[in-house]
């Protein structure tokens, strides 16, 4: 699946787009297909998110929402040594996911 | 140290004006983020991997306690509740709110602290050595030449949209604590003839064509070394290449040219400027330097009475010669084994500022190696403050060991990152101090880097490790020999990669070498100088 | 060609001077040389402003094209040609905002033609920024301004 992700504008957070809007957890996110570039042009242009892009991801046997590089991986959780300022469904996930 | 007056204080607070409006009229849609972007840089705004990101200027390392209790304060009022001092004796906030910058910036101007040009292509921070006005070794102390840099090279209209980001290091000693021929320009100060001067290094570097600077002037008269400045800057904002990022720095440009034609064109720039007379007057060079005059040490016991073995360690590996017989430089290690390089809390940071005011006249420095210093400690004091230090978890005895790991963020926050580099740091740091192997290990720099960027230093690394990605997976790359000191080097890279367990092992296998092959007194550098790399790749790589 | 180049008077949003526009097409700079009737010029980034100084008292009118903001190389060459004693015009062109005008005016530019119309009060407050200076630049020799290091030590 193509799913979209980029920054809040205004605090930085990392955003997934959900078909609706932008939320903080990556299981949300949903497959924009060929409509994501111009999701992207709209939301940007609407300040809604900053610098998005899009990144392959695959829905894993758990049901979780898995981007398929490592970068954005961690930016799903947080930072690895840093646990205790994981977004939360890293409980759901667990760390080796990231890996 | 340096304080503002009151048209220092205008200008921090004229800036925090600027950014204030800039992210207003950004936050309303009148600059797009392609024209924010450089100016939220100049302001040490970046938007990293997981929230925006704002690099504090240190000008020179040096920090008043207050300073240092203020970036506590951002800290927990505006962050997370903790810090990374970075190489360039800066300090990184990781999770700072786009729309709470400006009030951030306001914070640190009530005390005379900023973010000014601590990214994007112009002229950043100056960074100096961390003993200075303190190094029993400098010829004279560098930090009121480096306010004077900072002054000059502050909004500078000219050189605010170079082809790429400028660093100025100055030293003054022949020891090199600043890795000053590793920077775009390298002051050394010097003495000809009885007479104070300038020796300028231009076009060192790392990233991904490191290079060591050639010396360009051996000698610019002390009156006339900001306009000898002006006029490397002026020819490379001329010439530097601007069609390829990566070959836009100005190590390329001298590279190109020739140390030599590189050099014609700054003669000739600079006799033009001494026409036009660019130099600040000799007064305010006079009225810097009233401000890093001593603080009123006393005389006390130039011995240190070191009983507990413990301590006998610490000050054995952290302290560093002072020029006052009664006093050292106590040097703070923010490489606990296992933790992150450089991070400190909120707490930690007001316990140090504390110390400081108790024992070190209100000063700290940061260290281009990620630690915290306190420059002026009364031996008498030391002691009391160990036990300070050890209470708090902060009197790790392993400064430039190979659990003095410098590392940059790598993947865990940075988005240019390959690899993450603080895992291997705190796994490395974390076997060398359970082993006992680091003390035996002696001198020994290990520095990584999570791209090829280098901001980990990993060139100049005795043992460097660089983070590449290798089809989706995180790897890693060995090189050896490096040194960001006077007898500063590159190092070469041993050869395939590793993956993480792979690179661990093979930096034992390295170690392991070193230790049977070296001779009395030789340092692992040393011995990888004398005997190459074939005997580290074979024990790496054979069998 | 040398009709395609130069900036009109019409869309010069900002002057700071008290003579006539220049209305005359610019050439670039290989033709200033060479044409000795020429009175407007164009420099691009990559072009060297000192192969100007020669001729300078024949020109009236020097455009400096920003076709990006980021680019730099115009700073240099404005304050090069205000430190050889250029009196006219200069003009910036191209892509810069009310974020770039005070380092501009710093370096010599008394006339500026954006890409796009900059925001009256939005220029009129960057503009207002600085109330001082660290260094000197062709504001210095354009009007005597001090640095604060000369404040600082002349009272």
């Amino acid at each position: 699946m193509r799913i979209i992700t980029g920054n809040d504008l205004r605090t930085g957070a990392v955003v997934w787009w959900t078909g609706s809007g932008w939320s903080r957890f990556v299981d949300d996110a949903i497959d924009a297909g060929d409509a994501a570039e111009e999701i992207m042009a709209r939301e940007e242009a609407a300040r809604r998110v900053n610098v998005p892009y899009v990144c392959e991801a695959s829905r894993d046997a758990q049901g979780h929402v898995r981007p398929a590089h490592i970068k954005d991986r961690v930016r799903a959780l947080g930072p690895t040594v840093r646990r205790d300022l994981a977004v939360p469904t890293a409980a759901r996930t667990g760390w080796d996911w990231v890996i | 140290m340096y304080r503002y007056d009151h048209y220092d204080q205008a200008m921090v607070e004229a800036r925090v004006a600027e950014f204030r409006d800039q992210t207003r009229r950004r936050l309303e849609g009148k600059l797009t983020e392609e024209q924010f972007k450089p100016l939220r840089l100049m302001n040490g705004l970046y938007l990293q991997l997981h929230a925006y990101m704002l690099r504090v200027a240190i000008p020179y390392g040096t920090l008043s306690s207050r300073q240092l209790e203020m970036l506590a304060t951002i800290a927990d009022k505006y962050d997370r509740g903790y810090g990374h001092f970075t190489t360039r004796q800066n300090i990184q906030f990781n999770w700072i709110r786009l729309e709470d910058a400006p009030d951030a910036l306001a914070d640190l101007a009530t005390v005379e602290m900023h973010a000014i040009q601590t990214s994007g292509n112009c002229i950043r921070n100056i960074s100096c050595d961390h003993f200075a006005g303190a190094a029993a070794d400098e010829i004279a102390d560098p930090r009121p030449y480096a306010e004077l840099l900072r002054q000059w090279s502050s909004f500078h209209p000219e050189f605010s949209y170079l082809p790429r980001k400028f660093k100025i290091a100055v030293i003054a000693s022949e020891r090199d604590r600043a890795a000053m021929r590793l920077h775009d320009i390298g002051i050394r100060l010097v003495t000809r003839g009885g007479a104070l001067g300038a020796q300028f290094y231009v076009g060192g570097g790392m990233g991904r064509t490191p290079m060591i600077a050639p010396l360009i002037r051996d000698f610019v008269p002390i009156d006339q070394f900001i306009t000898y400045a002006e006029a490397v800057l002026r020819v490379y904002n001329r010439y530097g290449r601007r069609d390829n990022k990566y070959k836009a720095r100005i190590k390329i440009l001298v590279h190109e040219l020739g140390a030599e034609a590189f050099r014609r064109e700054v003669e000739a720039e600079f006799a033009h400027l001494i026409e036009v007379g660019v130099e600040p007057p000799r007064a305010e060079l006079e009225r810097i330097k009233a401000h890093f005059a001593d603080p009123p040490f006393a005389e006390g016991p130039t011995t240190i009475d070191a009983g507990d073995p413990a301590f006998a360690r610490w000050v054995e590996r952290n302290t560093h010669a002072h020029r006052h017989p009664a006093y050292v430089s106590a040097i703070i290690s923010l490489k606990p084994a296992g933790d992150i390089p450089g991070d400190a809390s909120a707490a930690q940071m007001r316990l140090v500022a504390e110390l400081a005011r108790q024992y070190s006249f209100d000063e700290v420095r940061v260290m281009h190696t990620q630690n915290l210093l306190l420059p002026h400690v009364a031996k008498a004091d030391l002691p009391a403050l160990w036990q300070a230090l050890a209470r708090a978890g902060l009197a790790s005895a392993n400064i430039d060991t190979i659990e003095d790991i410098i590392a940059c963020p790598g993947l865990d926050y940075c988005s240019l990152a390959n690899a993450r580099s603080i895992p291997l740091a705190q796994r490395l740091s974390e076997r060398f101090a359970a082993s006992g192997r680091s003390a035996v290990l002696g001198e020994l720099k290990l520095k990584i880097s999570g791209c090829i960027n280098a901001c980990g230093h990993h060139h100049a690394g005795h043992i460097g490790i660089l983070g590449v990605d290798k089809k989706g997976r995180e790897n890693y790359q060995l090189s050896l020999g490096g040194s960001e000191a006077e007898d500063v080097s590159l190092a070469r890279i041993t050869g395939p990669g590793f993956d993480e367990d792979g690179v661990i092992a093979a930096v034992e296998k390295a170690t392991e070498v070193y230790l049977a092959e070296r001779k009395e007194g030789e340092r692992f550098l040393d011995t990888y100088r004398r005997i190459g790399m074939e005997p580290f790749k074979e024990a790496i790589y054979g069998g | 060609m040398a009709d395609d180049l130069g900036a009109s008077p019409d869309v010069v949003q900002l002057r700071f001077r008290s003579d006539e526009p220049v209305d005359h097409a610019a050439v670039t700079v290989d033709a200033a040389i060479e044409q000795s009737n020429a009175t407007a010029v164009r420099i691009e980034p990559g072009d060297d402003a000192r192969l100007l100084l020669p001729v300078l008292e024949r020109l009236a009118l020097i455009e400096i094209n920003f076709p990006a903001f980021t680019d730099g190389r115009g700073y240099s060459a404005a304050r090069i040609l205000r430190e050889a004693g250029y009196k006219g015009e200069l003009r910036a062109v191209g892509d810069f905002g009310v974020d770039q005008l005070s380092h501009l005016v710093r370096c010599g530019f008394d006339s500026f033609a954006p890409d796009r119309r900059l925001d009256e009060a939005d220029a009129c407050r960057a503009l207002a920024t600085w109330a001082h200076v660290y260094q000197p630049a062709a504001d210095r020799i354009m009007s005597g301004r001090r640095t604060i290091a000369e404040l600082r030590h002349d009272g």
